[in-house]
């Protein structure tokens, strides 16, 4: 197609995901721009792991489109090229799972080996190489040879990032890569994104619940709300959109701010709660 | 109450073709799934070396109880010499095949059951997936693989744990001569019969450990149960149809081979 | 740094051992207990006639003196309605022309088997050749109702 070149990496287009009777994504259209990072951030239980899991073909959809390149991706695309150019796009895609998913019976060495060994025809000393750098940069060299159970919950984060970033993809889906981190550590991993994204000029899809991190370290923003994108742009529009449902994400912290003192007032419990 | 039954036995239908197509896909995806020996070894090691100690018990039990009663029964008849052709018959074409499964079921299916469901409740799989990682080839494969292997194995030393349990109780504790005992087996036994215990110990292994992986890789399928409580009812099922699946698999095996 | 190969060695050794100690329990219970299928030992077949075989059936047991040595390979009838039996039985019986068949159970409901006794004659039974000198079927019933009618020293349902 012509407009590959041009066409955003990835892209949906009134994408549809309904479980039984719920629909969780009514009409979400997006578009990733190719070497940025796209920060989508709203409320729990809207549906942004959903999305990124239909993003990345883990989950079917129901109605619409995923688009890699401008060409219709996934399991369910109308024409059969579908489950093909399924597999190309998981060559050059990772996903980075909020539980990390990684293989509880393999050590971390083999954990991030593992995308190279399988999934590539690389010979073993370059991925060696490959493993031992991904290993140094997360700074887990000292635990190869350590189960993921037998680590923390920070450490288990960066080895997932440590497998995700070895096959040197082209498009990394984050999902809630800071759930249960501690402040510095969110910092640290945002830092990393960002660094890492610098470095191999990959394209990133950020689900969070951070807002401050999001704003500071991502290219563009999307708020999903109610099974639809309410705001996509820029960390400076998303600063001065009069959108009422972005005002109250922005303002969240001020809001609480106020809420506190209102409460050492003596005030009632906000009734907006959730 | 006529449309409950249609609609469960049209579920227990598409069942049976969605495990059938579960299996050849399992079998089919061990073609060109790299580094498939390393862990064809781990399966064949989880479902084979660790069981080894619960098939050699049981497998003795079976032959000494065997010896015992099938002594006194003889012996009213003044049989006793047939003792050994029908302890070891039993073994080799019902026994060995039959329990040899049932406990593989018991102690291997079911911990790779529940270590599918896990896997599958913990997005391992899902994992595997995006990182372009076939999970048929690469966790189904082995174990299906390892099955056809360990079953015909663990069976023959059942059969042959079983002999020596029947000589023992016969021929040790009670006064049956032991050349007489092992000189009526060699007779007895065919090489028919030893196919027969093959064909079973194969069938059995396929069936269970695919019954196994099925239940497990779809646990997330599973209506009515979510997170653990889904992997331990697909646990409970893999064992339950397993075990039914066994003895089913057997008397039709039997009808067909005798 | 990288993963220690000890662990796999050692799994590997478990898995080799458990696969060739699973292997040998199969080629035993195939070849010794189930009667040397996988060997092609040398056959030839002899004949045997009898005026009853009582039940003795294609796939029964050969002995002499107790030892397997072949199996009954079919039985027919011949031109004067005896029974004849083809025995298989090894090549190097070398059996002398004068042998002896008789079917004998084990047990009193035991499987039948045919028992051979070799003479002492210096001319070899051919492949095929019909061993005439035999001992038919012990007919239980018959056996009985001789013993309930006062018969039981006449043994003569020989030959």
């Amino acid at each position: 197609m012509s407009e590959t070149a041009t066409a955003p990496l990835l892209a949906t287009r009134s994408l549809v995901k309904r479980f039984g009777s719920q629909v969780v994504l009514a009409d979400v259209t997006l578009e990733v721009p190719r070497g940025r990072v796209l920060a989508i951030i709203g409320k729990s239980g809207t549906g942004k792991s959903v999305l990124l899991k239909c993003l990345a073909g883990v989950l079917p959809h129901d109605g619409g489109e995923v688009l890699f390149e401008g060409r219709p991706l996934g399991a369910n695309a109308p024409e059969a090229s579908g489950a093909e150019s399924l597999a190309a796009f998981r060559r050059r895609c990772s996903y980075l799972f909020q539980g990390n998913a990684l293989l509880d019976s393999l050590t971390a060495w083999e954990n991030v080996a593992l995308p190279l060994e399988q999934a590539t025809l690389l010979p073993k000393a370059e991925i060696r190489l490959r493993v031992s750098e991904a290993l140094h940069r997360l700074e887990l060299e000292t635990d190869a040879t350590r189960y993921p159970s037998q680590m923390s919950g920070g450490m288990q984060k960066r080895l997932a990032l440590a497998r995700a970033l070895v096959t040197r993809p082209e498009i990394v889906l984050f999902d809630e890569p800071t759930a249960g981190l501690d402040p510095l550590r969110r910092n640290a991993v945002f830092a990393l994104i960002a660094h890492a994204q610098r470095e191999f000029g990959f394209t990133a899809v950020v689900v969070t619940h951070d807002l401050p991190e999001a704003l500071a370290s991502c290219d563009h923003l999307a708020l999903l709300d109610q099974g639809r994108i309410r705001f996509s742009g820029t960390p400076a529009e998303f600063a001065a959109t009069p959108d009422p449902v972005v005002a109250s994400f922005r303002d969240s912290p001020a809001a609480l701010a106020r809420d506190i003192a209102a409460l050492r007032a003596g005030a009632a419990l906000p009734a907006d709660l959730g | 109450m006529l449309s409950a039954l249609g609609q469960s036995s049209l579920r227990i239908v598409s069942e049976a073709g969605d495990l059938a197509r579960f299996t050849v896909r399992g079998f089919y995806s061990a073609v060109g799934s790299r580094r498939l020996g390393r862990r064809l070894a781990r399966s064949v090691y989880e479902q084979g070396v660790r069981c080894v100690p619960v098939i050699l018990i049981v497998g003795l039990f079976t032959g000494l109880v065997l010896g015992l009663q099938a002594y006194h029964t003889l012996n009213r008849f003044g049989s006793s010499a047939l003792l050994g052709p029908l302890v070891a018959l039993t073994l080799i074409r019902e026994l060995a095949p039959v329990l040899a499964a049932l406990m593989l079921v018991g102690q291997a299916g079911s911990a790779l059951t529940a270590e599918l469901g896990i896997q599958r409740n913990s997005e391992q799989i899902d994992a595997l997936e995006t990182m372009g990682i076939d999970p048929f080839g690469f966790l189904v494969a082995p174990r299906l693989l390892a099955a056809l292997i360990v079953f015909p194995i663990m069976t023959a030393f059942f059969a042959l744990v079983g002999l020596i349990g029947g000589w023992l109780s016969a021929c040790i504790l009670l006064p049956l001569a032991g050349n007489v005992y092992w000189a009526s087996i060699d007779n007895a036994v065919k090489g028919a019969d030893v196919s027969e215990c093959l064909v079973k110990a194969l069938v059995f292994g396929a069936l269970t450990i695919a019954l196994c992986c099925h239940n497990g890789f779809n646990a997330h399928r599973r209506t009515g149960a979510t997170g653990a409580r889904a992997v331990s009812a697909s646990t409970t099922r893999a064992v339950v149809f397993s075990s039914i699946g066994v003895l089913a698999a057997d008397y039709l095996i039997t009808s067909l081979l005798v | 740094m990288q993963p220690s190969p000890v662990k796999y060695t050692r799994l590997d050794l478990a898995v080799g051992t458990f696969v060739l100690a699973g292997l040998a329990a199969l080629v035993f219970l195939a070849v010794k207990i189930g009667g040397g299928a996988l060997v092609a030992v040398d056959t030839t077949t002899v004949r045997a006639r009898f005026t009853n075989l009582g039940g003795l059936a294609p796939g029964a047991s050969v002995l002499i003196s107790g030892v397997a040595v072949g199996q009954v390979e079919k039985v027919e009838l011949d031109e004067r309605y005896a029974a004849v039996a083809t025995l298989r039985v090894r090549r190097d019986l070398k059996l002398p022309a004068d042998t002896f068949a008789a079917i004998r159970s084990s047990g009193l409901i035991g499987d039948k088997h045919i028992a051979l006794s070799p003479g002492s004659e210096d001319i070899l039974l051919q492949p095929g050749e019909l061993i005439t000198d035999t001992e038919s079927a012990v007919d239980l019933e018959s056996l009985i109702s001789r013993f309930a009618f006062g018969g039981v020293k006449d043994k003569g349902d020989g030959k």
